[in-house]
């Protein structure tokens, strides 16, 4: 696509910021009188979400959720890493284990939960053991992936210069297959997310999930769509540091790309 | 030992290891089968949480034996092709429309960037207190959910046309809707057919979410049932089923993208 | 000194269709002598290398170093692969690629710093130390992976195809530059080459091969005055006479003829 001209990327520029704003005060202009039961003033959730996040409900409900995501993501992601670079190295063991762990990854996640309800119990164990679970399969798939696709002529190389088998595994196999790690990595933490709240909503009584289905069963509008809008921050949120970790990490990637082109 | 003797054997080796490697997907299944049979029988698990391998499948086996699992499995399906037919229908005009338009991508770019990474599962209440526990709020979900990745796609794929391309069909006279159908379109394809692969996935999650937690009739609901009633190897087994169906329709969406962009050099493989 | 003696290389050996690459090869190279390999496209040039270089197994015959088999990639020998663009670590600046072979030696961090300084300046690559390779050109990127071979201070060189991607000018000057640095360290130099000219106008001696499966056709001694000019040198009658020479021997069809008894 050809760049546009200048006049019209100024006005493409203000239409990027004067859109959100519009439809904001729009939504807030048709909802002011409250006549709608299911969309409330806009204002009021922006106030209810005050009251409710900044920051009562902090330490009762967001930080237990996000710890839970944490703990259970940052689990799979090192193991699959581990693993996945194990299996990477041999084919045949990729070749075995390939159809099972394309069956586990294909199974949509939160059919899970009832059977880690079962074998666990309700408690924040199961959430992070079935976040580990979930988040496990896509990272490993794309280790095993960029570790077998590492350059032939990389490869050639260490071994020529006889690097030792600690460097060649940090600083060759992982750095190569780290932008398809990070693009399995980054399916996994959308994965999380859903299994967070999922889980929050089957099988707790606390965590943000929890609330915004209490929320809606006890009619209290407000406070649902509050915890809505706030999964929207931390989903973008977390969209959002992991785009700038994976940006810091793989710079020299998008420099490759951007020079080949 | 002689030559002929020497490449005989050398023979040997590599037949064996070439049937190693045509077996090992076969192996592995087996092994994994094999795994989940032992280890509840050893004690190691509680069998009353995780039987016995051959248990799930036989109760899994029962259920088609006797064609129960047939109606949630055709429930589950419903709400994944509605869904994802309603997103290609939103997500392919509007992408097509925000891809080509600058102005619009711009207008629209803050609220995409925006919507994209919301948990779609965090519209789960909204659903309900709009819809009511039915099947509207399942397609609600699969749609909405499935709707971004197609959209994305779509928009990537119109905006990544080569320029040269649509200069020399613009330099021929091509009417503009004639260089839609015959340059935009088949260079978006492949983005297209990834994000609708995806919405796939997405798709079918949601739709089984749904039933989960509403309540919603479906396989989702059913491993529910299973699970409160005590029927510990009737849920496994429609976990399994489940799963399979997650697997059929991932090979299945692969094919079909296969088929249609069998002309697109991504899909040549083994030239060098 | 580099011996081969009667290397053979059979791809896929017990197959229904097995390739036979190099059929018979010997070939000895003495010290600081700079001896190309050239051969119709499809003759084992590669293959030949990668043996030599301890990468690839051979199927009989041997190689020799110093009279030591090579078994595995030899400590005294480097190499500069064609494709500097899959040679060199894109994650590792300039002067990290030159590093990282040479963690292992533990030279200390100054002794380090300027060996590394040393071969850049020598390849005229002075300031391009913290640059990644991919911020530089074609021709760029392969003086560092020269300097990468030199720093590591091997006894011989091996060069497969190295100027096969750049531009002629850029060709001409890296030409100049082997030449310079052999006299300079003293090594010796295996250089595999497709281009006639660039064998004559380099070597000592030129080995020129049959297509596969791989004989040596013939050696021709290159008795043109040193040092060397990329002008003098190629108009003297002499150059001329030697690459036409070199030519018929390459395109002669007796030696298909004979190779496929």
């Amino acid at each position: 696509m050809r760049a546009p001209r200048r006049p019209l990327r100024i006005l493409g520029v203000g239409l990027e910021i004067a859109v959100p704003i519009a439809v904001l005060v729009l939504w807030a202009v048709l909802s002011r009188d409250g006549s709608s039961f299911y969309f409330p003033p806009l204002l009021d959730i922006f106030r209810t979400f005050q009251e409710t996040w900044l920051f009562t409900r902090v330490g009762s409900d967001v930080v237990p959720s996000l710890a839970r995501l944490l703990t259970g993501y940052a689990i799979a992601v090192v193991a699959a890493v581990v693993i996945g670079v194990a299996l990477g190295s041999s084919h045949l063991l990729r070749r075995m284990v390939d159809p099972v762990v394309q069956f586990l990854r294909a199974i949509p996640p939160p059919v899970l939960i009832p059977a880690g309800i079962l074998v666990l119990g309700v408690n924040s164990t199961m959430k992070v053991a079935l976040i580990a679970f979930v988040c496990f399969w896509p990272v490993l798939l794309n280790t095993i992936d960029g570790v077998d696709g590492v350059d032939p002529t990389l490869r050639e190389t260490a071994r020529s210069f006889h690097i030792r088998r600690r460097d060649r595994l940090f600083r060759v196999v992982l750095p190569s297959a780290a932008p398809q790690i990070f693009a399995g990595a980054r399916v996994s933490l959308a994965l999380a997310v859903i299994m967070m709240v999922v889980s929050e909503m089957v099988a707790s009584t606390n965590g943000i999930g929890y609330f915004v289905l209490q929320s809606q069963r006890t009619y209290a509008i407000t406070e649902m769509w509050s915890g809505i809008l706030l999964l929207a921050i931390l989903g973008y949120a977390l969209n959002g540091l992991f785009l700038l970790v994976e940006r810091q990490v793989l710079k020299w990637h998008r420099g490759v790309r951007a020079g080949s082109v | 030992m002689s030559e002929a003797q020497l490449r005989q054997r050398a023979g040997i080796r590599i037949s064996v290891r070439s049937m190693l490697d045509r077996t090992a997907p076969a192996v592995g299944i087996a092994t994994a089968v094999v795994l989940f049979e032992v280890v509840p029988r050893s004690g190691l698990v509680d069998a009353r949480f995780l039987p016995p391998a051959s248990a799930m499948l036989r109760s899994l086996a029962g259920q088609v034996a006797d064609g129960s699992i047939w109606s949630p499995i055709g429930q589950t399906l419903q709400g994944w092709a509605l869904g994802l037919g309603l997103a290609m229908a939103i997500a392919l005009p509007c992408g097509i429309l925000i891809g080509s338009l600058y102005l619009l991508f711009m207008a629209t770019r803050s609220i995409v960037e925006f919507l994209r990474p919301v948990p779609s599962v965090a519209l789960i209440p909204l659903a309900v207190l709009l819809f009511g526990a039915g099947l509207e709020s399942k397609i609600f979900l699969a749609t909405f959910a499935a709707t971004w990745p197609i959209l994305l796609q779509t928009v990537y794929g119109v905006r990544d046309v080569d320029p040269v391309a649509m200069e020399t069909a613009r330099s021929f006279g091509v009417s503009a809707p004639r260089r839609l159908l015959r340059v935009t379109l088949p260079s978006a394809l492949p983005y297209i057919a990834t994000g609708v692969r995806i919405s796939s996935a997405v798709a079918l999650i949601l739709a089984v979410t749904a039933e989960l937690v509403l309540g919603n009739p479906g396989l989702g609901q059913q491993i529910n049932i299973a699970r409160q009633s005590g029927a510990v190897e009737l849920m496994y087994g429609l976990i399994i089923a489940t799963g399979l169906i997650g697997w059929g329709l991932n090979i299945l969406m692969t094919m079909l993208e296969r088929r249609l962009l069998h002309w697109h050099p991504s899909q040549r493989t083994g030239t060098r | 000194m580099l011996r081969v003696e009667h290397l053979r290389k059979v791809y896929g050996e017990g197959t229904r269709r097995p390739f036979e690459a190099v059929a018979d090869l010997s070939v000895t190279v003495a010290e600081h002598e700079f001896v190309s390999i050239v051969g119709p496209s499809g003759a084992g040039k590669t293959t030949l290398l990668k043996c030599v270089a301890g990468l690839l197994p051979q199927t009989s015959g041997a190689v020799y170093l110093d009279d030591e088999e090579v078994i595995g990639p030899p400590e005294k020998m480097a190499l500069v692969f064609q494709d500097y663009s899959r040679s060199l670590y894109p994650w590792m600046t300039v002067q990290d690629n030159i590093a990282f072979p040479l963690r292992r030696r533990k030279l200390g961090k100054a002794a380090t710093r300027e060996l590394i300084q040393d071969t850049l300046r020598s390849v005229g690559l002075g300031e391009a130390g913290a640059k990644y390779p991919w911020q530089l050109s074609g021709g760029m990127q392969q003086r560092v992976a020269i300097a990468r071979a030199l720093a590591y201070q091997p006894e011989i060189l091996l060069m497969d195809e190295p100027f096969a991607s750049v531009d002629a000018q850029t060709r001409a000057d890296l030409e100049d530059l082997v030449l310079d640095l052999r006299d300079r360290y003293g090594i010796t130099i295996l250089f595999v080459t497709h281009d006639i000219d660039e064998a004559v106008y380099l070597s000592d001696r030129v080995v020129v091969l049959t297509p596969a499966p791989t004989r040596v056709a013939e050696i021709v001694d290159v008795p043109l005055a040193r040092p060397r000019d990329q002008v003098e040198t190629k108009e003297q009658p002499e150059f001329a006479h030697l690459r036409a020479y070199v030519w018929r021997s390459i395109k002669r069809p007796e030696h298909a003829a004979t190779a496929s008894v």
